[in-house]
C-alpha cells in the first residue's frame, strides 16, 4: 500500500459577512490536503481547524443531495465532486454565480424555489379515479422517455452557468423548465396545458438562447438544454396549430 | 402571464438553421468558385436564369432564401441582446423587416424571370 | 439576524468574455450576421439575373473583386462552423426513441454528416 499523497493547497474563499461587510472580500487558507480529497474536505478542514466562522452548505457528501454547489476556478461544480487532484495548489472557491450571496458561500435561493413550484412539477392525473381501480400502468419504453430528467437534484449548478439567467433574473430557467418537461413526458400526466401556461412565455422558455452551458456543468447528466429545446419545438407546434389550423382541435 | 408569439420567428429560425446548415457552405464555395474564375462553366446566365425560369428551381431558390433570411434575422435579434442592447422591439422591427424585404426582393424577381 | 444579501451585477456587455464556452456561443450567434449579408448577395445575384445577361456579368465582375473573394472565403469558414454547430446539437433537441432506448447522438450527428456532404456535392455539381 503505498502512503496517501499530501498536499498544501491555497484555498482561495470568497467571503461576505452581511453583518459587517459592505461587499465580498477573499481570505486565503493554506489547507493540508490529501490528493484524494475533494473540495468540500478542504472547506472542512477549514472550518474544524482554521477558521470555525466560514459558512457554506452541505450535507450528503456523495453528490444527491444538490446543496454544497459553488464556483471552484470559475466553473460550477459541487464541492463534493471537485477532486482536488484534478487542480493545481491555488483554488479559487466562491458562492454560485447569479444568486445573492447571503453569508461566505452560501446564496439566496428564493428564486429557484418559487420558480419551481410554479411549473407544477408533480404529476397531475389526467382523471381521478378511486383506488379500486389499480395502479397507473407504465411501460419500460414510456418510462425511459423521461427518466433521465427525474435525476435532478435541484443543485442549482445550471442556473450558475446560465448567462440569460444572469442577464435577465426574471428567466424561468433550466433545471425549472426540464422538470416541467419531465413531467409533461409522463404517460400518466395530464398537466402539460396548466404548465404551458408558465413556460411558454416570454420569460419562460422563450428566454433561452441554447448556450447549452446548463448542459456542460450539470453533474447528474440530466440535459436541461435539451429539454429547453424540446419545449421550444412542442410549443412552435402548439402555436403554428392554434394560429394556423384553428378547427383543428388540441 | 400571456403566452409568447416568438414561436413564429423561432420556426422560421429553426427550419432556416436547418436548411443554411445544409446548404450554404456549398453554396458559397460556388460562388467563391465562380469569383475566382475557377469554376466549370455552369456558373453562366444561361444555366442559371434556366434553373430559375423553372417552376420548381423558383421554389427551391425562394424556400432557401426565405429561410436563409428569417434564420438570420432572429438570430440577429437575440445576438443584438446579447451584446447589451435593451432596445428588443426595435431591434425586433429593424432585424425583421429587413428580412422582410428582402423577402419582397426576391419574389419579385423570381416572377420577373 | 438580519438578511443582506450582496448581489453581484453580470456586465450586459462584456459577461461572454468571462468563459471560453460563452465565447464559442458568440461565435456561433454571429454567424447570423455572414449568413444574413450572404443571403442579400444571393438576392443581388437573383435582381441581376432578372435583370439581363449584361447586368448578371456586372454582378459576376463584382464578384471577382479582391473584396468578393475575401467576402466568400469568411462567409465559408464562418458558415461551415455554423453547420457543424448546429448538427452537434440536434440530437439534444431532437432526440429519437426507438423501441425502449434512445438513438445514440453520435449517429443522429454522422447521419447529419452524411446528409451534408451529399446535399453539398449535388450543389457542387450543379453550380460548378
Amino acid at each position: 500500500m503505498s502512503e496517501l499523497q499530501k498536499r498544501q493547497i491555497q484555498l482561495e474563499v470568497l467571503r461576505y459577512n452581511p453583518e459587517t461587510d459592505t461587499a465580498p472580500r477573499y481570505q486565503t487558507y493554506s489547507v493540508p490536503c490529501l490528493n484524494e480529497w475533494v473540495v468540500l474536505d478542504a472547506l472542512n478542514y477549514v472550518k474544524d481547524h482554521i477558521d470555525p466562522t466560514l459558512s457554506y452548505r452541505w450535507s450528503c457528501h456523495m453528490a444527491v443531495c444538490g446543496s454544497c454547489g459553488m464556483m471552484v476556478n470559475g466553473e460550477p461544480k459541487l464541492a463534493c465532486k471537485a477532486f482536488i487532484h484534478e487542480y493545481g495548489d491555488q483554488i479559487k472557491v466562491e458562492p454560485m454565480a447569479n444568486f445573492p450571496i447571503e453569508r461566505d458561500l452560501v446564496t439566496t435561493v428564493e428564486d429557484f424555489i418559487t420558480k419551481l413550484a410554479s411549473v407544477k412539477p408533480y404529476l397531475i392525473p389526467k382523471s381521478d379515479q378511486p383506488i379500486s381501480a389499480g395502479e397507473f400502468k407504465q411501460t419500460p419504453a414510456e418510462l425511459k422517455k423521461f427518466k433521465q430528467y427525474t435525476l435532478c437534484i435541484n443543485c442549482m449548478l445550471c442556473y450558475a452557468a446560465c448567462p440569460q439567467y444572469g442577464l435577465v433574473p426574471e428567466f424561468l430557467g433550466p433545471a425549472a423548465i426540464s422538470m416541467a418537461h419531465r413531467y409533461n413526458q409522463d404517460s400518466r400526466d395530464g398537466g402539460r396545458d396548466q404548465r404551458q401556461e408558465v413556460i411558454a412565455t416570454d420569460e419562460g422558455v422563450w428566454e433561452c438562447s441554447f448556450v447549452g452551458a446548463c448542459s456542460e456543468v450539470c453533474p447528474k447528466h440530466v440535459d436541461p438544454a435539451g429539454a429547453l429545446q424540446q419545449v421550444k419545438v412542442a410549443s412552435t407546434i402548439d402555436w403554428y396549430k392554434e394560429h394556423l389550423m384553428p378547427w383543428v382541435k388540441k | 402571464m400571456a403566452k409568447s408569439n416568438k414561436p413564429i420567428f423561432w420556426g422560421l429560425f429553426a427550419a432556416g438553421g436547418t436548411v443554411t446548415a445544409f446548404v450554404t457552405p456549398a453554396l458559397v464555395l460556388v460562388t467563391l468558385f465562380a469569383a475566382l474564375g475557377a469554376g466549370m462553366d455552369m456558373f453562366t446566365y444561361e444555366s442559371i436564369h434556366a434553373f430559375a425560369g423553372w417552376w420548381l428551381g423558383k421554389l427551391i431558390i425562394f424556400g432557401i432564401i426565405l429561410l436563409s433570411l428569417w434564420h438570420a434575422a432572429h438570430r440577429l435579434r437575440v445576438t443584438v441582446h446579447d451584446f447589451g442592447v435593451r432596445a428588443d422591439t426595435v431591434v425586433a422591427y429593424a432585424v425583421y423587416g429587413l428580412a422582410g424585404l428582402g423577402t419582397l426582393m426576391t419574389l419579385v424577381y423570381l416572377l420577373r424571370i | 439576524m438580519s438578511s443582506k444579501p450582496y448581489v453581484r451585477e453580470m456586465s450586459k456587455t462584456t459577461w461572454f468574455l468571462s468563459q471560453p464556452r460563452y465565447k464559442r456561443y458568440m461565435a456561433r450567434e454571429v454567424t447570423c450576421i455572414f449568413i444574413f449579408a450572404y443571403t442579400f448577395l444571393l438576392i443581388w445575384g437573383l435582381g441581376a439575373l432578372a435583370n439581363g445577361p449584361e447586368a448578371f456579368s456586372g454582378f459576376l465582375e463584382s464578384l471577382r473583386s479582391p473584396l468578393g473573394v475575401l467576402f466568400n472565403l469568411a462567409v465559408l469558414i464562418v458558415t461551415v462552423y455554423h453547420s457543424i454547430s448546429w448538427f452537434v446539437v440536434t440530437p439534444q433537441a431532437m432526440p429519437i426513441q426507438r423501441g425502449e432506448e434512445f438513438v445514440p447522438g453520435n449517429i443522429i450527428v454522422n447521419a447529419h454528416y452524411g446528409a451534408w456532404a451529399v446535399v453539398s456535392l449535388i450543389i457542387l455539381i450543379w453550380g460548378m
